[in-house]
């Protein structure tokens, strides 16, 4: 089992949960998330004061994937969170060890 | 017991609850515009001052501010404490008195927020404790003497601004607006600047309440302003449409001035530029035309917008920029005045430099703002030193660090995450 983390364009999320949703895939966890990359921020002026925003809003999201369904889900996540512009964001993959879903206590796969 | 005047009555009690309502607009106006972690203590500084100046008002200052005049336009004396003389006593001219109460509750509310106004100089670093006392010792000192000068009319024997020197300043140029700007000054050089101050970001934290704040700043000034006619009149109405007036078109101005500047129209610019607006006109709102007005504003937005960067040059932390808004703001009012005021506006006004080309008056002007400026700046400055090396004026630099809400009032401003719990 594979868990896919993505930090993405705010705008994009709604175009990847449909694209997930449509392909079967069974879940999605979204959180809040700043930071900086090589996309430059912002400035803001308050006053005549000029101040950096330089820890940029973003949303990072995990999916937890079979190792069959890596590369579909993997590639859906990137096609569907591409822009073609600058801070479109990253994705990685990470093992996972095991998956206990709480109500049933269904473990591995049964779980995702 | 003579008849009052119920239309000029109801007018002025009206004008009393619109300028109260001036000081929460503050506390938003100022608490907006700081951090999250001291948002709470910088809308306390204003209910502060709304507290103790009315005890202290009772008590002595209304009498000292404008009990009869102990010779030289000074100060008041003592005929009025505990508001002796003045519960069925009435006011103003023959068919246009109104109960003396009325006016004691009109000016106390002045006095409120001229002592909320100088917290924006010194946002997120005071003593909750001390800044009680301050507005304490501060309201004695620095208003009382000051609203004396320049409001308390008596015959001609009344305040040295108003009744000898004969300068005008309708609704409190001087009194509220240079006064508030020169103390701050002097606050925040004693108190000196925050940590972090030019290296970090201090931005406001929540624009849709100032904006709500400047809002109720703005719809409060017209009982300031107006209210300061005295009377339902039509130098009442007159004073209205000024503020109006030089408000919206300072806003506006503002808003020019800072896209020329740094390319974008912003949200606290046409807060600010209201205020700066509303400020300019305070002195001038019953002495000049309606034109008179826009050319007020259309300055005063500009000039306060440019003086507002004076902090980062001489590098002290006017956090708020009273004196970039109020001071500065304030004199271009008094100046206004002095060149453009008119009696065909106001019988008992006078006429400016571009009016009937006499300085005459703008001396005056220019005499009463420095007089004011520089005794408030003195004595403001004595008062802060006074507390800074007795209980200590400024909070430790971990509190400042972490914020006055959580270690000074036990609170925090938001809590808006729907489960966790902090």
């Amino acid at each position: 089992m594979k868990l896919i983390v993505a930090i993405i364009k705010p705008a994009t999320l709604d175009t990847i949960k449909s694209a997930l949703q449509a392909n079967g895939v069974p879940g999605m966890t979204v959180s809040e998330a700043h930071g900086f990359g090589r996309q430059k921020g912002h400035t803001e002026v308050y006053r005549g004061a000029e101040y950096i925003v330089d820890l940029i809003p973003k949303l990072r999201i995990e999916i937890l994937v079979d190792d069959s369904d890596l590369d579909r889900v993997l590639d859906l996540v990137i096609a569907t969170a591409n822009t073609g512009s600058i801070g479109d964001g990253k994705a990685w993959v990470i093992p996972v060890e095991s998956v206990v879903r709480i109500r049933t206590n269904e473990r591995g796969t049964d779980a995702i | 017991m003579t008849a009052i005047n119920t239309g000029d009555t109801a007018w002025i009690l009206m004008s009393g609850a619109l300028v109260l309502f001036m000081t929460p607009g503050l506390a938003l106006f100022y608490g907006g515009m700081v951090r999250v972690k001291s948002t709470l203590n910088m809308m306390m500084m204003s209910f502060a001052a709304m507290g103790v100046t009315t005890i202290l008002w009772v008590l002595y200052v209304y009498s000292l501010a404008f009990g009869p005049d102990i010779g030289h336009g000074l100060i008041g004396n003592m005929e009025n404490v505990g508001l002796n003389k003045t519960i069925t006593e009435v006011m103003g001219d023959p068919g246009h008195q109104y109960p003396k109460l009325a006016y004691v509750m009109f000016q106390l509310t002045f006095a409120i927020i001229t002592v909320a106004l100088l917290s924006g100089a010194i946002a997120d670093r005071v003593k909750y404790g001390s800044w009680l006392i301050f507005v304490g010792i501060w309201i004695t000192l620095v208003y009382a003497p000051i609203a004396h000068w320049a409001f308390a009319s008596q015959n001609g024997h009344g305040g040295w601004i108003v009744d000898r020197l004969g300068a005008l300043d309708f609704a409190g140029g001087t009194v509220v607006e240079i006064n508030s700007g020169a103390g701050a000054l002097a606050l925040a050089i004693v108190l000196g600047r925050r940590h972090g101050f030019k290296t970090e970001a201090m931005r406001p934290h929540n624009m849709p309440i100032v904006l709500l704040g400047a809002g109720m700043l703005w719809f409060g000034w017209f009982g300031f302003n107006a209210g300061s006619a005295l009377g339902a009149s039509q130098l009442a109405a007159t004073a209205m449409i000024n503020t109006q007036i030089a408000t919206a078109t300072a806003a506006m101005s503002w808003l020019v001035y800072e896209k020329w500047r740094q390319g974008k129209a912003t949200t606290l610019g046409v807060a600010s530029g209201a205020i700066a607006g509303a400020v300019a006109i305070t002195p001038a709102c019953g002495f000049v035309t309606p034109l008179g007005a826009l050319a007020i504003g259309l300055v005063g937005g500009v000039i306060s917008a440019w003086a507002v960067s004076g902090k980062y040059i001489f590098n002290y932390d006017d956090s708020l920029d009273v004196v970039g808004v109020h001071g500065i703001g304030g004199l271009v009012g008094m100046i206004g005045v002095g060149l453009l005021a008119t009696t065909t506006v106001n019988k008992m006004g006078g006429s400016g430099l571009f009016i009937h080309g006499s300085p005459h008056l703008l001396w005056k002007e220019l005499i009463a703002a420095v007089a004011t400026a520089a005794y408030s700046f003195a004595l403001t400055f004595l008062i802060a030193k006074l507390l800074e090396k007795t209980i200590g004026f400024r909070v430790s630099r971990s509190i400042e660090l972490e914020g006055l809400d959580t270690n000074m009032h036990a609170e925090s401003a938001y809590d808006i995450s729907t489960f966790t719990t902090r």
